[in-house]
Order: structure tokens, then C-alpha cells, then sequence
């Protein structure tokens, strides 16, 4: 205990378990409704979308988190904006927003770096244990606002989620809802970019509540499972990064990465190794081996 | 093809006061949908009754969900309107219970029965605010009205067909709306599913509710109907099932399709 302990009598560890715990906390919120839409790749592409304006903000020497932000829910307004004025799917037009935002933000970032003290690897990559007090601030003002949002919010996200049209039946202003939706995701992966980077923050949103999804059965019990699930994820990642110096991002990936492998085959309900089925001898491990080679 | 609806006639038979039954009528006017070159529904024009359990039938794509659909503002209109009270009808979709066809929604979401049927008192519950027992006591009813009370707190995954059917019955009902509208309810349920439907469907009828039920099969069921409303991209017929199931409509609709039909009793 001593071990884990004994780094928080430093300032900066302390700021950044509060981080951790905050992002670990409301990207599992939050991107278990990414989960239940099928729109994982939709965060993929917000977050990636968040770097040109992270760069344009700190050339003008505005707040980065605002200008990520901005980037962030105008890419979702550009990719509403090919799929219905044009032939191009849904997916496709993810593709092409959020390719051409994080070139755009490569080499924005790239051309600044080159006069100023600023490192791209901790965009992309995260650095939990630089986190400044503002920093902390920024990130738990965004995560009361996400928190309290889907508070208020819960029982018609629920419908919009569940049955988009059943609720736009219902009369509930589903546009608004949507974009509410957006902008709460855009936040959320803003408040996240120092500790597990643009790049990688998609694991933090949609594996927790993944992984909560094997075991429990309804949305508010998977996203406070996943809620846990992220926290531990995010402070066991920022202790890895501490003590075998990685960057934090990878490193919270792989904890929950972890996690998510071990719900995947022994969960009660669903897990592949301990789901009961019957009239089968031979090991479980070995059929599933089987499986995977037979589809070929 | 300019047939007469039965407003009059039916409201005579039963004798009630006809400027009243008038009045809760849904007016349909040359409604048109068009979808970027397919045109989905043309020139519509319709007068629907409450009390009526009423069929939308018609070949595969005349446009049978998209009548629903447009009636509800759900889909573009690019002609005429839907009127019901001399306002648009889209406008008081506080007043309408929607069923969307099951495969529409993923029923793997993790959700229980309880949650789903509560979402048919979210509008009234109102924003920010949680559920008041009364709206709770009234899913309770509608559960138990279909049977579904023993599953309450089951996970909407391990429902059979027929059982996620019954559970969507029972969010419209919790809506007590004054127009129930369900798409394709009878695909891939079982009998005793279809019992139920059918009952809850003639006590909406007879508490004086619409209640428009697109069925795209002209099995035995259709003799439930009171109405119907024959679909291919343009209205072939509406009116009793008699005035509608003639050879020359079926003919019309289905060309040669449809040879036969047996299976009217009216």
C-alpha cells in the first residue's frame, strides 16, 4: 500500500489522480451511449477532430480546451452535413472528416512546435502526470457539467437512444438531443486529451462500458460499473506511467484493455468460457480455437 | 378514384352524435411524400374516425409505413397536411401513441421491460423531473393488461418475438394517447401475442381511440378490421372491409398478384 501511497505526497501526483479519476469517471458515462448507438467510430472522430483546434487556439494564444472543443463539435456538424447532402454514408463520412482534421491538426501542431515549447506526443499520446492546476480545474468543471447534464437528461436519452424514432414520435425534440449528445461527448474528450491523448481516448469512452455491458443489464447499472471499471483503469495507468515512465495513454489502454479480455470470458451471463453450453465434451478454450481457425 | 368514406354511414349506425365524431376525425388532404426521385405516397386525401380499429394494407413498398410516418410529421411531407382538431397533427404528438416496427429498435440495448414501458411516460413526466406513482401504477396496468407483469425486470434481450411485441403494446398504452398507431406489429409473433393484440386493439376502438395498424399480410387477421385503407403509392380504396376488399381494388393494388380472396367474412 506503501508503494501506492508513498508518490502522492507530490503535487503533481496528486493533480493527476483527480484527473484520472474524473476522466476515468465521465468517459465511461458518457461513452456508454457512443456504446449502445453503435457509434463508436463517431468518438474515434470527434476525438481526432479536436486537434486543429487545439493548435489554432494556442496560436492565437486562446484557451486550447475551447478551441478542441469547437473543432470537435463542428466536425460532427460537418459529417451530418455530408451525410445528408450527399450520397455518402454515414461511415465514410466519419472517415473523411476525421482524416482530414487530424492531418490538419499534424501539421498545425508540427509547425508550431518548431518555435514553441509545445510537444505533440502528449496531445496524442497523454501525459497525466503534467497536468497543471488549472488543468485540474478545467477538467473537473467539464466533468460536473457532463455529470449533471445526464442527470437531468437521463430518461430522454434513454428513449433517444433506445428508439430514435418511438421518441421523436413521442414528440421529444430529438435534433436537440442529439446535438446535446455531441456537444456532452466533445466535452468529455477534451476533458480527457492530457491523460490518455486523442489518440487513444476511444478505449477510455467505449471499453468500460463494454465491459460492464457483460455483466449488467441496464444503461444506469453500465455506466456506473463502467464508471468503476474506468476509474481503476485511469489511476492504475497514471501508477504505470509513474513507475515504469510510459505515457499514460497506452498505459491506461492496456488496464482496461485487460479488464475487458477478462469480463469477455468469464462473465456470468455472457462470458465465453463460464456461458453454459450444453451437449459440448470438449474443452471450451479449445473449441473456441477451433472456432476462430474454422471460419476461414 | 373518389370513394365515399364511411364517416356518415357508420356514425348513423351506432347512433352517435355525428358533428361530434366529426370533430375528433383526422383529416387527411392530398398528402405526398417524395424521397429524392422515389415518390412514396401521392396525392392522399383521407377522413379517419375514431372508434374504428382501421387496417393499412397494400403490396410491399406502397408506402404503408410512410402514410403513418408522414401522418406524424416522422418523415418530409412535400404535399397537403394532416389535420386532426383543425390543427396539424404533427403538432400534438402528445396526443399519439407510435409503435415502430421491432426490428427498427436494437433489442439488445440494455434496458428491462420496466424501462421500456416507462418510456411511454416520459412526455408527461416532463423535463427533469422523475416518475410520479401515478405513472408508474399506470405502466403496472398496462403490463399486466398484456401480460407481461412476470417480466417486468427482465432484460429486453432474452425476450422472445412475441413478448418484446407485447411489451412495446404496453409503452403505447402507458401513453394514453387518443391516437394509437403501431407499423407491422403481427411480423414474427406467435398466437397468443396476436390474441392479445387484437383485444387491446377493440378496447382502444370501443373507449372511441383511432387506432391505424399497418399489416401487410391479407391472411385471416384482416377480418378484425373494422376499416381499411388499401396503399400502392396512391389510395386504391378506403372505407369498411366490404367497400375495400372488392376483386377490382385487390386487382388494382396487387395486379395480378392477389388471385383469390377467401378469407373475407364481412
Amino acid at each position: 500500500m506503501d508503494v501506492l501511497l508513498e508518490p502522492l505526497q507530490y503535487g503533481f501526483m496528486q493533480r493527476s489522480l483527480i484527473v484520472a479519476v474524473l476522466v476515468g469517471l465521465i468517459c465511461a458515462v458518457v461513452g456508454s451511449y457512443l456504446m449502445v448507438q453503435r457509434l463508436a467510430l463517431l468518438g474515434d472522430a470527434i476525438s481526432h477532430s479536436v486537434l486543429p483546434g487545439l493548435a489554432i487556439a494556442f496560436m492565437i494564444g486562446a484557451n486550447i480546451f475551447v478551441g478542441a472543443f469547437i473543432a470537435g463539435v463542428l466536425s460532427t456538424m460537418a459529417i451530418a452535413w455530408i451525410r445528408t447532402r450527399s450520397p455518402i454514408k454515414e461511415d465514410a463520412a466519419m472517415g473523411i472528416v476525421f482524416s482530414a482534421c487530424f492531418a490538419l491538426g499534424i501539421t498545425l501542431i508540427t509547425l508550431i512546435q518548431r518555435d514553441n515549447k509545445i510537444d505533440l506526443n502528449h496531445f496524442l499520446f497523454g501525459n497525466i502526470l503534467g497536468v497543471s492546476v488549472a488543468e485540474v480545474w478545467q477538467t473537473a468543471l467539464i466533468s460536473l457539467l457532463v455529470l449533471v447534464v445526464v442527470k437531468l437528461l437521463y430518461k430522454e436519452l434513454l428513449f433517444y437512444t433506445f428508439d430514435p424514432v418511438g421518441a421523436q414520435a413521442a414528440g421529444l425534440p430529438t435534433n436537440l438531443l442529439n446535438f446535446g449528445l455531441m456537444v456532452l461527448i466533445a466535452l468529455t474528450i477534451v476533458a480527457s486529451m492530457k491523460s490518455v491523448g486523442v489518440i487513444l481516448v476511444l478505449a477510455l469512452l467505449i471499453t468500460p462500458g463494454a465491459t460492464a455491458y457483460l455483466l449488467v443489464n441496464r444503461l444506469h447499472q453500465v455506466m456506473l460499473l463502467g464508471a468503476a471499471i474506468g476509474i481503476i483503469a485511469s489511476t492504475s495507468g497514471m501508477y504505470l506511467s509513474y513507475f515504469y515512465n510510459l505515457p499514460s495513454g497506452p498505459a491506461i489502454v492496456l488496464v482496461v484493455s485487460g479488464l475487458f479480455g477478462l469480463a469477455l470470458l468469464f462473465s456470468p451471463t455472457h462470458g465465453v468460457l463460464t456461458n453454459p453450453q450444453p451437449s459440448l465434451q470438449e474443452p471450451k478454450v479449445w473449441r473456441e480455437l477451433k472456432g476462430l481457425l474454422g471460419r476461414h | 378514384m373518389d370513394l365515399p368514406i364511411n364517416a356518415f354511414t357508420s356514425a348513423y349506425e351506432i347512433n352517435i352524435d355525428v358533428p361530434a365524431r366529426l370533430e375528433r376525425a383526422i383529416a387527411i388532404q392530398h398528402l405526398g411524400v417524395q424521397y429524392r426521385s422515389v415518390q412514396a405516397l401521392r396525392d392522399i386525401t383521407l377522413t379517419l374516425e375514431p372508434g374504428r380499429l382501421v387496417g393499412v394494407i397494400g403490396p410491399n413498398g406502397a408506402g404503408k409505413s410512410t402514410l403513418l410516418q408522414a401522418m406524424l410529421g416522422l418523415v418530409p411531407v412535400t404535399h397537403g397536411s394532416v389535420n386532426y382538431h383543425g390543427k396539424p397533427l404533427a403538432s400534438q404528438l402528445d396526443k399519439i401513441a407510435y409503435v415502430p416496427q421491432r426490428s427498427q429498435v436494437d433489442w439488445t440495448y440494455p434496458a428491462t421491460v420496466w424501462d421500456v414501458v416507462m418510456m411511454g411516460r416520459i412526455r408527461q413526466a416532463g423535463w427533469f423531473r422523475s416518475f410520479s406513482a401515478s405513472s408508474r401504477r399506470t405502466a403496472e396496468a398496462a403490463l399486466e393488461r398484456v401480460g407481461m407483469s412476470a417480466y417486468r425486470d427482465r432484460p429486453i434481450g432474452q425476450l422472445s418475438g412475441g413478448q418484446q411485441q407485447r411489451v412495446f403494446l404496453a409503452r403505447a398504452l402507458t401513453q394514453q394517447a387518443e391516437i394509437y398507431c403501431f407499423d407491422e406489429p403481427f411480423i414474427g409473433i406467435d398466437q397468443r401475442t396476436e390474441a392479445v393484440m387484437f383485444e387491446v386493439f377493440r378496447e382502444l376502438a370501443d373507449a372511441e381511440k383511432h387506432v391505424m395498424v399497418v399489416n401487410h399480410d391479407l391472411g385471416d387477421a384482416i377480418a378484425h378490421f373494422d376499416d381499411l385503407i388499401l396503399l400502392n403509392t396512391e389510395l386504391i380504396a378506403s372505407g369498411t372491409r366490404r367497400q375495400v376488399l372488392t376483386r377490382d381494388h385487390l386487382y388494382a393494388a396487387y395486379g395480378g398478384k392477389v388471385a383469390f380472396f377467401s378469407g373475407e367474412a364481412a
